[in-house]
């Protein structure tokens, strides 16, 4: 589509050691939205973005960013894009200010302009104040609202945004989440972003790829992807582990529950009414002699598309990828 | 060339926030002048050694073991900011790629400059003699000195940061450095005079950069130096640092693939 400032097909990439970070990976980002890679830790998220960035080079695969093929014009890319990675990258010796003059430096900004520039970005990013101190002294949020005024100097077309708010308290998250919402007011500006939290890619993302294992598993807007999954979700929690086998049979016939799926003690299914199914569903288990904790009806989340599209629940998937890099490690 | 002028302004900038480090810089080298220069003072009168005054001997010594010393954890620096991202920062700005190879070069460079002129100014204060300091020969002699330090300290700085990029450890870059600074020191002519080593030693002198850096240094401030052998010397230098460089460069490249 002539409107993507992004396109990458089929990208695949395997580290030394055999890993493969990306296994057939495709996304494309329109002008103007906001577009968000929502995946587990190790789905192969920053591996995108390095390789959509123009730091590494995919073994297969083709990239368009901002019109130009970021594998043959690598330079022709990088003027056109911001980048704010997941390590923040400012230097923490220099002042706020010194930062985001060099940054201007680098891509051919000259004095009036460049002081400019550098006095808006810091205004609006609230670091008027603090321009002219050590970034060593800024708190996290503080550092972060730097590291996007740093990608942005160059009023790129696509802003990259890799774990905006991963290591930020509470606060300080949803001031983020406010400054990347008034970034995609900006018709001119592409975002790119990469998060683990589903609450992230739920509030921002205009359409969202789930990435699992280096590949997209799934592909919308929230909206219709949570739509898709037709009903509330119920969820039950059990006393003791049990057979699935057993718990499936116990509320296999009451009627209107579907999808269902057991994930250690915690069994999870679909209602177009979950309120009306959960007294029928309670009867079966009792009937089976199996004891129930607690007891939820949900109106869907990404985190039920995340399992109903790759068999586990997001918060398996992160255990899952702790244990994997620990044991790489 | 702009490129390189910004980054290398940012990393001076940096330095001279850090006035400490500059002050380290400084006191080493006169721990050794002072502490070498008193231990081995009467050394000079050991036949072999032609006599003279031993600081004056050691002046130079302390020049090239100090530029050899303080260019080995350049390493620490590049590693530090491979991990916080400000390597990938830079990487994907249209930033010229030598340039930031030659910021490294030059600050280092830089630095190293500063501390010999320093240590050189010191031991001139504390009675160092320079063969014709009074004639326009001794500033010659001097700068050769000068130029030599550099050279050696691009060798180590280049091999440091290679190392650095390549094995990403601290651990790796301490042990090296733990491991080779004594070593080259004292296989090299900084504290002794060649005559009175044993004849193994003499040997390995000369395939010790150290020694070529001194070679060319003291052997420049000799009241009628043998500018053959300076050339010869300092040319190895020269070349050495020139292929460490590269062989810095070829391992950032092998850094941006393996990002």
């Amino acid at each position: 589509m002539s409107d993507d400032v992004v396109t990458a097909h089929q990208l695949v990439k395997t580290y030394p050691k055999g890993i493969r970070a990306l296994d057939g990976l495709s996304v494309d980002v329109r002008q103007g939205e906001v577009f968000a890679l929502l995946g587990p830790n190790g789905a192969g998220k920053s591996t995108t973005i390095k390789i959509l960035t123009t730091l590494a080079r995919p073994d297969s695969g083709t990239v368009t960013v901002a019109g130009h093929d970021a594998l043959r014009r690598p330079e022709r890319v990088r003027r056109l894009i911001g980048v704010v990675s997941q390590r923040s990258g400012a230097d923490p010796v220099a002042t706020g200010r010194e930062n985001l003059v060099l940054q201007g430096r680098l891509y051919g900004l000259r004095g009036t302009d460049l002081r400019r520039r550098v006095g808006e970005l810091l205004d609006r990013f609230d670091l008027g104040g603090a321009a002219d101190r050590a970034v060593s002294t800024y708190s996290g949020g503080m550092r972060r609202r730097l590291d996007v005024a740093l990608g942005l100097v160059n009023r790129p077309r696509v802003l990259f945004l890799d774990e905006p708010t991963t290591g930020l308290d509470p606060q300080a998250r949803s001031a983020m989440w406010a400054e990347i919402a008034r970034l995609s007011a900006d018709e001119e500006l592409a975002v790119l972003l990469t998060t683990h939290y589903l609450e992230e890619a739920d509030r921002l993302a205009a359409r969202l790829s789930i990435v699992d294992s280096g590949r997209v598993v799934v592909r919308g807007t929230p909206e219709t992807l949570k739509a898709e999954l037709r009903g509330d979700a119920v969820h039950i929690e059990l006393r003791d582990h049990t057979a699935e086998p057993v718990a499936r049979a116990a509320i296999a016939r009451v009627p209107g529950l579907r999808d269902v799926t057991l994930d250690g003690r915690r069994l999870s299914a679909r209602a177009d009414d979950g309120a009306a199914a959960v007294p029928d569903a309670l009867a079966g288990l009792d009937r089976a002699g199996l004891a129930v904790a607690t007891v939820t009806v949900a109106r869907p989340s990404l985190d039920d598309v995340y399992l109903r599209h790759t068999g586990r629940t997001f918060a398996q998937a992160e255990v899952g990828a702790g244990a994997e890099a620990e044991a790489r490690a | 060339m702009s490129d390189t002028l910004f980054m290398t302004q940012r990393r001076l900038k940096a330095l001279a926030k850090q006035p400490w480090f500059l002050f380290f810089a400084l006191v080493q080298p006169i721990i050794w002048l002072f502490l070498f220069g008193n231990l081995f003072r009467r050394i000079v009168e050991l036949p072999g050694f032609g006599g003279g005054s031993y600081l004056t001997y050691l002046v130079p010594g302390v020049v090239v073991m100090s530029a050899m010393s303080s260019n080995m954890w350049a390493g620490m620096g590049t590693l530090e900011e491979i991990e916080r991202g400000t390597l990938n920062r830079f990487l994907v700005t249209p930033v010229r790629r030598g340039a930031i190879i030659n910021a490294n070069v030059i600050e280092q460079a830089l630095t190293t400059t500063f501390q010999s002129v320093a240590i050189v100014l010191l031991g001139w204060a504390a009675g160092a003699h320079y063969p014709g300091a009074h004639y326009p020969g001794g500033i010659v002699g001097v700068l050769v000195l000068l130029v030599a330090a550099v050279l050696l300290g691009t060798v180590f700085s280049a091999m440091s940061n290679a190392v650095g990029m390549l094995v990403r450890q601290r651990e790796t870059i301490i042990g090296l450095n733990t491991l080779l600074l004594l070593p080259l020191t004292f296989l090299s002519t900084a504290f002794m005079a060649k005559e009175l080593m044993p004849g193994w030693m003499r040997a390995l002198t000369g395939a010790n950069p150290v020694d070529w850096a001194l070679a060319a240094g003291r052997g420049a401030l000799t009241d009628s130096p043998d500018w053959g052998r300076v050339c010869a010397n300092g040319g190895a230098l020269l070349l050495l640092a020139g292929l460490a460089v590269w062989l810095s460069t070829r391992t950032f490249r092998a850094y941006q693939r393996a990002v």
